[in-house]
This record gives C-alpha cells, sequence and structure tokens, in this order.
C-alpha cells in the first residue's frame, strides 16, 4: 500500500545509569497494524534521528511481544503500559516514549526491576511442595476456586502497577500491589497456605501493605485487569487480623 | 569427582527450570543463565495445553495411544523409545504441576479438565484457560526461586550465552558467556552444561517465537562440534494472526474447543463474515478431514490453507488470510475456556473474536530439528546435555499441540539428573588454559565488531534473512529454490563480513549482541536450507511436491548436520531411526 503518512516518535534516551537523559525525534513511514515495538524496530533498520543525524538503535526490554511475557513496560504518553500492545494508530501523535520513572534506568527505555522478583523472594510466593517425585495428584479444587486464582495467577510481573503507586518510592519502599496480590494467591491455594503466617507476617512494618494509600491506579495500569485493589483489601485484612492477634499473644 | 557438582543450565524456560529443579533436589549446586529475567522466557507464550493420557473421560485413554499418536503424527521420524518414556511420564508431571499450584481448569467435581487437540481423537490436553505456558512457566519459577533463596541456585539474568569452554580433549568444562549490560566478556567453569535455550524463530525473521528465540546458542555448539539434527522440520502453525512486529500465536485449542475454519465460497466476497450463509461457506478441513476435522495435525492444516489460497484463490478478500470461527460457541464458555487468546486478538487486531470470526494464516512457530541428543539428553560433546525445544528428540517430523509443554519439563527432568550423574563420575583433568583460550577467542569476535567500517546494517541482512527463509524453505520446498537460498545464503555470509554497527558503545549495546547472533543463525539458516533440499521425500512438516510421498526406504533417517570448519558449511550423515516399538505404516488422517 502506498502511502506517505510519518509517525513522529520522540524518545527519552539515557546512555546509561550515570549520564544525563535527553530527547531524539523519530520520523518513520507509517504501515498498518504498526505498535511501538515495531516502530522502534524500524529505528534500529535505519538508525537516523528526524534531522538527519545518524544514532544508535534504541536499547530497549522486550520478548514476547503478545503481552504476556511482561518486559517492554515502558511510558508511552505519560502512562506506564506494554509497547507491545500500544498499536500507533491508537496514540496521539508525537508519541513520547520514557523509561519507567520508579527503576533504575539501564540504558534509553530498558530499566532495572528486579525488585520485584526479591519482593517475591521475601513473601515466599510459591507453594511449598515436599519435592518434584510423584507422589499422586494435587488437592482437588471447586471451578469456583481455579476461577478466582486464575485471574491472580496471569501476573506478568510488568511493575506498571508499581510504577502507577504514588506510594510506590524510596520513602515508603513500599512492596507494591503486585508482590501483595501474589500473597493473596498463595494463601488461598490449599498446600500453599501452609506459608500464610510468614507472607502476611512479611507484609508488616514499614515498606509493608499499610503504605498503600487507597489510590487505586494500580488496578487501571493494570494491563490483565488483575482485581489488585481487592487483593490489597483482602491481604490487608488479614494482616490486620494477624497483627492485632500477635498484640494479644504477647 | 565432586559429590556436589556445579551445574550450568542455558536457559529458563520450561526445560532450563525443569532441570534447575532436579539438579538442586539432587543437591548439586546450579548457575542458571538466561538472556532475559526466567520469568520471561518464551514458553509463556504457549497457550492451549500440556498432553498427558489420564483418561479421566471415560475415553479409554492410554499412555500407549499417546505414545502412538505422537509417533504417528511426527511420521515415524522420531526415536521410539524416548518418545514412550516421556508418554509415560506425562501424566506424572500433570500431577506434579497441579501439586505446584497451577490453576487448571477443572470439572464441577473438582478434578482436573482435558480438552482435545490436533492429531488424536482423545481429550488429553490439560489446560489452565489459554495461558497454560505462561502457568507452567511460573509454578516453575517458584520452585527455582525458593531453590534460589535457599542458595542452591544462583541466577545469571541479563547474560548471553556465547560459547562452550572444551579443553584438549574436547570436554566441556564450562561455558564462555557475555554480560549484556557491561559487555563483559567471562567464562565460567562447570562439571556439565545443559541448553535449554528454545527455538529458532528468528531466522525466519517474523514468526511466532518471542525476541530471544534466535537459536543462536544451537548455532555456536554446532560450530563447535555438536550434532543438529533434523533441522529440516520446521513447523509452521496454520492459525497465527499476521503482524509487523511477528507473528501471533492463535492457539489450536480455539479448534479443541469447537473453533470451524472456513472461508467463503465465492473468491473476493466482500460481505460481512456473519452474513454469509452457511451453504455459501466452504469448511474445507471438515470436508477434506471428516475423522479429525478441524483437529488435524498441524502440517497438514497449514498445508490445507495455503491450497485454498494460492490454488483454489479462496483467500478473505483476495488476501492470504481464512476464517477462525469462534462465534457459534457460548460467550461464557469462550471466557472461561480461551480468554487468554481471544484477548490477544482483541488487543492487537481489535475485533472481539466472540462477535466475529478471526482473521488467521499460517506462520512459523516450532522446530522439530534441534540439536543432537541421546537417550540421556547428553549432545556428543562430553559434559554438554540438551532439553526442550533446542534438542530434536521427541516430535520426530511434525509436533503435535500440546507436546511442547510435556517434552520440555520431561526432558530437563531427565538432562538435570543424567548431567549430576555425569559430573559424578567424570574424572578431573587439568584445564591447560582452555578458559582463556576461550575468552580470548569471543573478546576479539567483539573487538573485530565494534571495528567493522563497512556498510552493511544487520537489522537489514536479517529482515532478508527472514524473508528469503520464510518463502522458500517453510511450507513448500522445491529442490532449485532449496539450493537458490543457500547461495544466497553465502551471499549474506559474505555480506555480513561488510557489516557495520551503528552503536559501538561498551554498556547494554543491544546491536552488537544482535549482529553475533545474526551470524550464527546465517550458519544454522544453512543446516535448514541443504538439509531440506537433501531430503527428497515428503514427511510431515517437510512437503516437496516433486516427491510427493513419505520414503522409508531411503529416509527412515535422522539428518545428523556437523560444521566442517575448513569448509564453512555443513556435512551431513543420515543415522537410522530406532522404530523397535510401532511398526510404521502410512500417515493418513
Amino acid at each position: 500500500m502506498a502511502n506517505n503518512k510519518t509517525v513522529l516518535i520522540k524518545i527519552k534516551r539515557q546512555a546509561n545509569p550515570q549520564s544525563k537523559s535527553y530527547w531524539e525525534e523519530f520520523a518513520l513511514s507509517w504501515k498498518p497494524g504498526m505498535n511501538v515495538i515495531s516502530s522502534l524496530m524500524d529505528i534500529a533498520a535505519n538508525p537516523v534521528t528526524r534531522d538527519g543525524k545518524p544514532t544508535a538503535p534504541i536499547t530497549y526490554d522486550s520478548n514476547c511481544l503478545e503481552e504476556v511475557c511482561g518486559s517492554c513496560a515502558m511510558l508511552i504518553n505519560g502512562k506506564a503500559r506494554m509497547a507491545c500492545s500500544a498499536l500507533i494508530d491508537k496514540l496521539e501523535q508525537p508519541i513520547r516514549l520514557g523509561p519507567l520513572s520508579k527503576f533504575p534506568v539501564v540504558r534509553d527505555l530498558s530499566v532495572d526491576r528486579s525488585v520485584l522478583f526479591e519482593n517475591l523472594k521475601s513473601v515466599k510466593a510459591w507453594v511449598p511442595i515436599d519435592g518434584s517425585y510423584d507422589l499422586g495428584s494435587g488437592p482437588r479444587l471447586t471451578p469456583e476456586d481455579q476461577e478466582a486464582a486464575y485471574p491472580l495467577s496471569r501476573c506478568i510481573s510488568c511493575c506498571c502497577c508499581m510504577e502507577a503507586c504514588p506510594q510506590f518510592n524510596e520513602s515508603t519502599g513500599f512492596v507494591g500491589a503486585a508482590t501483595i496480590s501474589q500473597v493473596r494467591l498463595f494463601n488461598t491455594h490449599p498446600t500453599g497456605k501452609a506459608l500464610k503466617r510468614e507472607r502476611l507476617a512479611a507484609l508488616m512494618g514499614d515498606g509493608g501493605i499499610q503504605e498503600c494509600g487507597y489510590a487505586q491506579n494500580c488496578v487501571e495500569v493494570c494491563p490483565k485487569d488483575i482485581p489488585l485493589t481487592r487483593s490489597i483489601a483482602e491481604v490487608g485484612g488479614e494482616v490486620m487480623k494477624q497483627a492485632i492477634g500477635e498484640l494479644f499473644r504477647r | 569427582m565432586a559429590s556436589n557438582p556445579k551445574i550450568i543450565v542455558i536457559g529458563g524456560g520450561l526445560a532450563g527450570l525443569a532441570a534447575v529443579i532436579k539438579i538442586a533436589e539432587m543437591g548439586g549446586q546450579v548457575d542458571l543463565f538466561s538472556i532475559v529475567p526466567v520469568k520471561r522466557s518464551h514458553s509463556v507464550c504457549a497457550q492451549g495445553g500440556i498432553n498427558a493420557a489420564k483418561n479421566l473421560k471415560g475415553e479409554g485413554d492410554s499412555t500407549w495411544q499417546h505414545f502412538d499418536d505422537t509417533i504417528y503424527g511426527g511420521d515415524f521420524l522420531a526415536n521410539q523409545p524416548p518418545v514412550k518414556a516421556m508418554c509415560e511420564a506425562a501424566p506424572g508431571i500433570i500431577d506434579l504441576l497441579d501439586r505446584m499450584g497451577v490453576p487448571f481448569n477443572r470439572t464441577p467435581e473438582g478434578l482436573l479438565d482435558f480438552r482435545r487437540f490436533g492429531g488424536t481423537l482423545y481429550n488429553r490436553t490439560a489446560f489452565a484457560g489459554a495461558t497454560t505456558g505462561q502457568q507452567l512457566l511460573y509454578a516453575l519459577d517458584e520452585q527455582v526461586r525458593r531453590y534460589e533463596s535457599e542458595g542452591k541456585v544462583k541466577k545469571y539474568e541479563g547474560w548471553e550465552f556465547l560459547s562452550a569452554v572444551l579443553d584438549d580433549r574436547r570436554v566441556c568444562r564450562g561455558i564462555c558467556a557475555m554480560d549484556l549490560r557491561t559487555m563483559e566478556v567471562r567464562t565460567i567453569p562447570a562439571d556439565a552444561v545443559i541448553i535449554c535455550t528454545g527455538g529458532i524463530g528468528a531466522i525466519f525473521g517474523k514468526s511466532t517465537n518471542s525476541v530471544v528465540c534466535t537459536g543462536s546458542a544451537q548455532s555456536a555448539l554446532y560450530q563447535q562440534g555438536c550434532y543438529y539434527a533434523n533441522g529440516e522440520f520446521i513447523q509452521v502453525h496454520p492459525t497465527s494472526i499476521p503482524g509487523e512486529d511477528k507473528l501471533r500465536l492463535m492457539s489450536e485449542s480455539a479448534r479443541g474447543e469447537g473453533g470451524r475454519v472456513w472461508v467463503p465460497k465465492t473468491p473476493g466476497d466482500k460481505r460481512d463474515p456473519k452474513s454469509i450463509p452457511q451453504n455459501e461457506r466452504w469448511y474445507f478441513l471438515e470436508e477434506w478431514y471428516p475423522k479429525y476435522g478441524n483437529l488435524v495435525p498441524r502440517d497438514v492444516a497449514t498445508r490445507a490453507i495455503h491450497k485454498v489460497v494460492y490454488e483454489h484463490g479462496l483467500g478473505i478478500d483476495g488476501k492470504p488470510m481464512v476464517y477462525l470461527d469462534l462465534t457459534h460457541i457460548d460467550r461464557k464458555v469462550l471466557d472461561r475456556k480461551l480468554e487468554g487468546i481471544l484477548e490477544i486478538y482483541e488487543k492487537f487486531v481489535g475485533d472481539d473474536p466472540r462477535d466475529t470470526p478471526m482473521k488467521i494464516f499460517p506462520g512459523m512457530h516450532y522446530t522439530m530439528g534441534g540439536l543432537w541428543v541421546d537417550f540421556k539428553q547428553a549432545t556428543n560433546i562430553a559434559g554438554i546435555f540438551a532439553a526442550g525445544e533446542c534438542e530434536y528428540q521427541y516430535h520426530g517430523a511434525n509436533r503435535l499441540g500440546a507436546n511442547s509443554l510435556v517434552s520440555c519439563i520431561y526432558g530437563g527432568f531427565v538432562a538435570g539428573p543424567e548431567s549430576v550423574r555425569y559430573a559424578r563420575n567424570a574424572s578431573a583433568t587439568a584445564a591447560n588454559g582452555c578458559f582463556e583460550a576461550e575468552r580470548k577467542r569471543q573478546e576479539d569476535i567483539n573487538a573485530a565488531l565494534m571495528k567493522a567500517d563497512g556498510n552493511e546494517n544487520p537489522f537489514l541482512l536479517w529482515r532478508e534473512l527472514g524473508e528469503l527463509m520464510t518463502k522458500d524453505c517453510t511450507v513448500i520446498r522445491y529442490n532449485k529454490n532449496l539450493q537458490a537460498t543457500d547461495v544466497k545464503l553465502v551471499e549474506l555470509l559474505e555480506r555480513y563480513r561488510r557489516v557495520n554497527l551503528s552503536d559501538r558503545t561498551q554498556w547494554a549495546n543491544t546491536t552488537v549482541v544482535f549482529t553475533r547472533q545474526l551470524y550464527n543463525m546465517l550458519q544454522l539458516a544453512r543446516v535448514i536450507a541443504q538439509g531440506a533440499c537433501m531430503r527428497d521425500e515428503s514427511r510431515g512438516a517437510h512437503y516437496k511436491p516433486d516427491f510427493p510421498d513419505r520414503d522409508d526406504r531411503n529416509w527412515l533417517k535422522t539428518t545428523k548436520a556437523t560444521f566442517a570448519p575448513d569448509a564453512d558449511e555443513p556435512r551431513f550423515e543420515l543415522e537410522p531411526v530406532d522404530v523397535s516399538l510401532i511398526q510404521p505404516r502410512p500417515r493418513k488422517y
């Protein structure tokens, strides 16, 4: 299809964690079905800015391009979302791309989100099975329980909920919605709940669940529509119950 | 040697994580290397389910039937004993995953639900919505995180495997890898190495694979002396959604739950598909294959769609597309069983498949071929094992849907313990400077690329490679075109020498990493093209109109490619297939 439409993209660039950021603008020829990732691929194939200056291809995180691996979260026109499912035709131009702002920049649009994986360790986000050898079938589960667990288990660790949360910052050290929702998932599993007390204990104190300010931004930006605020409310109640219980046991 | 050996696992998808769990459980120490955080590995993309003959639907299914379907579906090219062992292990694997907390769909009684998939008449596929791979990967990832927190596993995420470190006896002593942030090239010793690096989709440019699936690790090992087996067998999935950046998979489970493939009987029919009456639609799969209908194996469905589009000229609106229709199925059922994939279609195409038939077309999806391994998952280089899509063992000439997840986990469960056993029996010898030499070799490659000042852009070379391979090396193959493809590949390798990197910095430089991968893709592409050219028959996914029949007399053989360094190209040998359990019979669906 012949056309001469162009797509304007402004990208916030940063050479390394120490250096200063700056913006570069690109003009790409429009193609049907473009998304932010295919635009970044086009730039790599012809790394020249809008004013004709040769530059380096953009560094960004990506993998599956089907919104299930969680890699390509970035700020697109100011909003935290996945780049693969951001269709160019639905975005206002010039499209502004920047790295998530609450995670250390590695380079350009690539950031370090290892904090989430550390959080998952601290809340023991796993089912403590005896071993991987054959021990027969798992616990029975009603379809209702499966249907409640499945949406929570679809969290792709993209960290959009943390980026959008006003409480997620260095001064609070808040764990963020994704981790709390995983606590709910494992605490409701018939075997997983063996570690319930430890998980709830990990969410008490500084940076724990009480840092949540109920802004509800998390549930709005979640690309997987995970009921995050409901998870926070449920887990919050459990944490409170356990804290009070411990108070009386002292 | 060490009773608690150190094993390096490359790749953190299902196969890699499965191996890690077994090694940690046996008391081994694991260094786990991955380009991406392991939770973001390509296994998350698997949608429809995982096969195991648990026979929970009163159909009389058995592990033997699963074995027979797999061998028959693979057109008798797979060695049979390991496939039989996999099918026998599958029900136990499902139980284990269930215990790990995978939210499999349930029956009203609370048992695991199963659905039908291609190439079988039984409901044998366990599933978690339509994101089964994601759910399985997370379950294994969580167990590995547990071992990580206990200090049994050390993760190297954001590292690229470059090569194996081989000593003067050609025994593997460790690996050479690159930190993708600092660009540091480092060697890491290990008692054994397991390669779990997945697919090779990037060789075909656009595919259903993830960005990291370049086949670079497999190719590097092939160039170091590992056999690469059955490279010519490439699965093209019948139903994918064409896109600018990739081809997105539309799971076989859509048909497993009753989805129907059709085209309007009138060429170029411009009517809204919902308004086209039943008698003006051609459900060609159901007509041609009354027994299996829409659930014929993938190679069969893909060729049928090609035929309808290119020979009958009946692609939707004259374009290479056919309808995959779910609109006759209850919305609630669709949401409960297929939501994940319907959401993908909705987000990326903009139409709701509950209301409108989807437009789909075949897309490169999987490689049946891969690193040659023996029944213990060991490659021909001592100390190097392989599991998952990167090896060739379980799927013969065509993989059945929902068999990949089980083969990944099973392969990892064999490779893990076998690598520990190997390491415990290996005798210690001097390394004689092999680590230094390998690091220097890899650093020199980087330095040469950084200095290169030609005029070829690696990303554009890659696009050419992808178009070339997709055109002549996928669904329909002619020797003349395959020969031309190889000539073109040699040209691309020639042009590769004149590459020019648009990024020469020493921090998180994705261009230099990609350019290295591109070289390995080009070398492996030659194995695929030449292997396809050589095999004068049609078997499974490998189809040559000039040789339309399977030829067991000459070609019931595994193709083994070995890299001839002085010739800089593959040499081939053939190995008989172990058909000791099921006598080959004609494959007719």
